[in-house]
């Protein structure tokens, strides 16, 4: 249902009383409302989801399982470059 | 006190297109001669004839016709003017024609600031001269404030076929290799970014170029290619269905091959819109076959239009009339056509 | 792109696939809530690099999907009002009624503008005080903030001509709706990634013990998914249904609290219709009474409007599970994107249309 794409927060300002912010987004840049990231600061990465960043990326969790994830390629017990059998589909 | 009796004189120098300007009248040769003359002017439209006496070079020639709406009319990288010559000229081109005239016809909307318009056609007369083409007759009517969305453009070109080539989408054949002259989405995406209500602070730019002489430095290296498309609305996946259907083959593409700038990818990203659904207006896709596919990619990379030029996959005998791509996992999926609008979602 | 690419690697995409063929040993039925996990599913085409023995069922998850007819005949009625401009997200346009949509109506003169934020919609009406903006509220959790705010703000700054026509769903009524539905498949769970991200995962603990099923928030990048579909299968054939975590870069245990907040205050708990589902016990949410003059439904005195669905289209079997897209018999047939006879089928992330556009065997 819901996309929300991982973006860099720019700058913070202020419109109608509200904290927005510009997020950029590989170069592409939009406007968000940060109400709900409050303690949000410029640098931090963060999901946009219909103008709105719902959560602070939590570095140290991205951190972790892409380690996890890259041991896992350490010491599979298949090659990843093995033809994976497919389900025959399309 | 005497009053002296003055003869109201009528205005004739607005800032903004009055209804006069179209009726033909005192107003229509003010409009003429202060805004579209002083840019376009050629030996053709200089006798400002109802229409342009034409010698045509001998052999087969290629005609073709487009009307340009885009709203905005200014987007970044371009505006609606240049967009009307260029889309012509590379409809032509694409054909394996050499463009070499064009008609312009105008409608404009009742209070359209004139430097805007005059700054449309300044960049009509700056691309012509770009693509080497005259805009040899033109038309201009204006219509009530609500009746059209401030500027429609016609353009209608003529041009010269090469002798040699035969370039149609019938053409391609199993084992032909398929070219992408470039990155793909980016008019589509300025469009849509710069549009109003999608909170966007837009820096992605069209692509809006004439592609004529690039097309010619292939045919001239190259006469035997099969065939050309320009991926204009509904992008490459649109292009390489046509194709695919005109020709009855199979389609199968690389996704990994597909080059997208990134503030383009990153706007797609969040709208949710596949690069591949998104229009162009400076990209060719090219069906040649496999052996000549080195030598076409040279003499378009050595261009300024083509210096991205990549193979994005090849013409295959299975499925006909379908596209498939092979994705970055080892998957294959259908690439399918566009269907209609494509718009920003949220899910 | 930072914190995507990471999670397109096809390296490690296809070592997670090596570890899930490698743990799988029976036949699991595996249901992604999300829309948006279906269609990143088949756009990368991980359904046909997964073991033969994991079937992947299409869940509910795509407000597109789900909103009633009801609700949307109720938006065409507002949107061809003179004095309206009815906003909406890009998804909802495309939308069939019984007999239009929101495009046609905009032909037929309706001024009806596509917005990515609902704040836009109130910008609109600051711009435009001699018309009513209505904005199509639709969406799960996920999308709550946004319309939330859109009317927190109008209260604050005291905009009359607003309104929102609310179609706010939720998901884990609709999960247990699914368990206890009798004819019920599903074996475990990759739960939205976006929707746990403002709600966390608390209230899933609950299902996941009540009905012995693992629970797994799940990202929307093939490896976030294959992540996802690793943890499920490891606990299914370990006879566990635990709730386990696979996207905590965004995903944490009590979701965004200030979001949550706002929700709170402006919507209350309702019953709500699912297209093709039916009604579902305390699975909406409504405007609260003291925000009831934000409310299109009233405003515009709608609420009696009713419509039934095409007798043919059997998206309510597709959107439990039961059945996939192409074994209904108008798939592809008398319903196809460009005449789509359930809403499964107009959105891209709708499964009938996602098995469209990518999945169709290769038959001419
Ligand atoms: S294919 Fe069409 S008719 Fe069949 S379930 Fe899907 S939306 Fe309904």
């Amino acid at each position: 249902m819901c996309l929300a794409i991982p973006g860099k927060l720019l700058e913070i300002s202020s419109e109608n009383g509200l904290k927005m912010g510009t997020i950029d987004v590989n170069g592409a840049r939009t406007r968000a409302c940060l109400e709900y990231v409050p303690e949000i600061q410029v640098g931090n990465y963060t999901i946009v989801h219909a103008g709105f960043a719902l959560k602070i990326i939590d570095e140290e969790e991205a951190a972790e399982s892409l380690k996890l994830w890259a041991e896992l390629v350490e010491k599979g017990a298949f090659d990843p470059f093995d033809e994976l059998p497919s389900s025959g589909a399309v | 006190m005497t009053i002296e009796p003055v003869c109201p004189a009528p205005i004739t120098q607005h800032e903004s297109v009055q209804m006069a300007h179209g009726a033909g009248g005192r107003l229509s040769q003010v409009l003429m001669q202060r805004v579209f003359m002083p840019h376009l002017h050629n030996q053709f439209l200089d006798l400002l004839d109802d229409q342009a006496k034409l010698d045509l070079p001998t052999g087969r020639t290629a005609f073709t016709t487009d009307t340009y709406v885009v709203s905005p009319v200014f987007f970044p990288g371009g505006n609606i003017g240049e967009l009307a010559v260029n889309g012509t000229v590379n409809d032509l081109a694409v054909g394996g024609a050499k463009p070499l005239y064009l008609s312009a016809g105008f409608v404009l909307e009742e209070g359209f600031p004139l430097a805007d318009l005059e700054t449309i056609v300044m960049s009509m007369a700056a691309a012509a001269l770009k693509a080497g083409v005259m805009i040899v007759t033109g038309d201009t009517k204006v219509v009530g404030k609500g009746q059209c969305d401030k500027i429609f453009i016609n353009t209608t070109g003529v041009g010269a076929i090469r002798e040699g080539v035969d370039l149609s989408c019938r053409n391609l054949k199993p084992g032909d290799a398929l070219i992408l002259s470039g990155t793909v989405g980016d008019h589509g995406m300025a469009i849509m970014t710069s549009r109003q209500g999608l909170s966007f602070q837009s820096t992605i730019k069209s692509d809006c170029a004439s592609l004529n002489h690039m097309i010619g430095a292939v045919l001239d290296a190259v006469p035997a290619v099969s065939a050309m498309r320009d991926p204009t609305r509904g992008g490459v996946a649109a292009t390489l269905n046509e194709l695919a259907a005109a020709s009855s083959v199979g389609i199968e593409i690389n996704e990994t091959a597909i080059p997208v700038k990134p503030d383009v990818r990153g706007a797609c990203e969040l709208l949710g819109i596949d690069p591949l659904h998104v229009a162009n207006e400076g990209k060719l896709v090219l069906a040649v076959a496999t052996r000549d596919a080195d030598k076409v990619l040279e003499v378009m990379r050595a261009t300024e239009e083509g210096r991205d030029a990549v193979i994005i996959g090849s013409v295959v005998a299975d499925h006909p009339g379908m596209v498939v791509m092979r994705t970055a996992f080892g998957s294959r999926r259908i690439v399918d056509l566009p269907l209609g609008e494509q718009l920003p979602r949220i899910c | 792109m930072k914190y995507i690419d990471e999670y397109r690697d096809p390296q490690l995409a296809r070592k997670l696939l090596a570890e899930i063929h490698r743990v799988t040993t029976r036949s699991w039925t595996i249901m992604e809530i999300c829309g948006g996990q279906t269609h990143s599913i088949i756009r990368n085409g991980i359904d046909q690099l997964l073991p033969d023995a994991i079937e992947l069922v299409h869940g509910p998850g795509c407000p597109v999907c789900v909103t009633p007819l009801e609700s949307i005949e109720r938006a065409l009625e507002i949107a061809a009002q003179k004095e309206v401009i009815f906003t909406s997200f890009g998804d909802m346009l495309r939308v069939p009624g019984s007999s239009r949509d929101l495009f046609m109506v905009r032909s037929e003169g309706g001024d009806v503008r596509i917005l990515f934020s609902p704040l836009d919609s109130l910008q609109i009406a600051r711009d435009n005080p001699d018309k009513e903006v209505v904005f199509f509220a639709v969406g799960f959790e996920t999308t709550a903030p946004a319309n939330a705010m859109a009317v927190w703000q109008a209260v604050r700054e005291g905009i009359q001509n607003f309104s929102i026509l609310v179609s706010q769903v939720m998901v884990p009524p609709a999960m247990r709706a699914i368990l206890s539905s009798p004819g019920n498949r599903v074996q475990g769970f990759l739960a939205a990634g976006h929707v746990c991200a403002v709600m966390g995962y608390e209230e899933y603990e609950p299902v996941a013990q009540e009905f012995h099923v693992p629970i797994v928030p799940t990202g929307f990048e093939p490896v976030d998914l294959l992540a996802g579909i690793l943890e499920t299968v490891e606990q299914l054939e370990e006879g566990r249904a635990e709730l386990v975590n696979r996207y905590a870069r965004v995903v944490s245990r009590e979701g965004n609290r200030k979001a949550k907040e706002i929700i709170e205050n402006v919507f209350e708990v309702t019953d709500r219709q699912w297209r093709g589902i039916g009604l579902i016990p305390g699975s909406g949410l409504g405007l609260r009474e003291e925000f009831a003059r934000f409310d299109a439904e009233k405003k515009f005195n709608v609420s009696h409007i009713c419509a039934s669905e095409s007798p043919l289209c059997m998206s309510g079997q597709v959107l439990q599970g039961a059945l996939k897209p192409d074994a209904c018999p108008a798939f592809a047939k008398e319903c196809t994107p460009e005449h789509p006879l359930g809403a499964t089928m107009v959105s891209s992330e709708g499964a009938c249309a996602a098995y469209y556009n990518y999945h169709r065997k290769f038959t001419p």
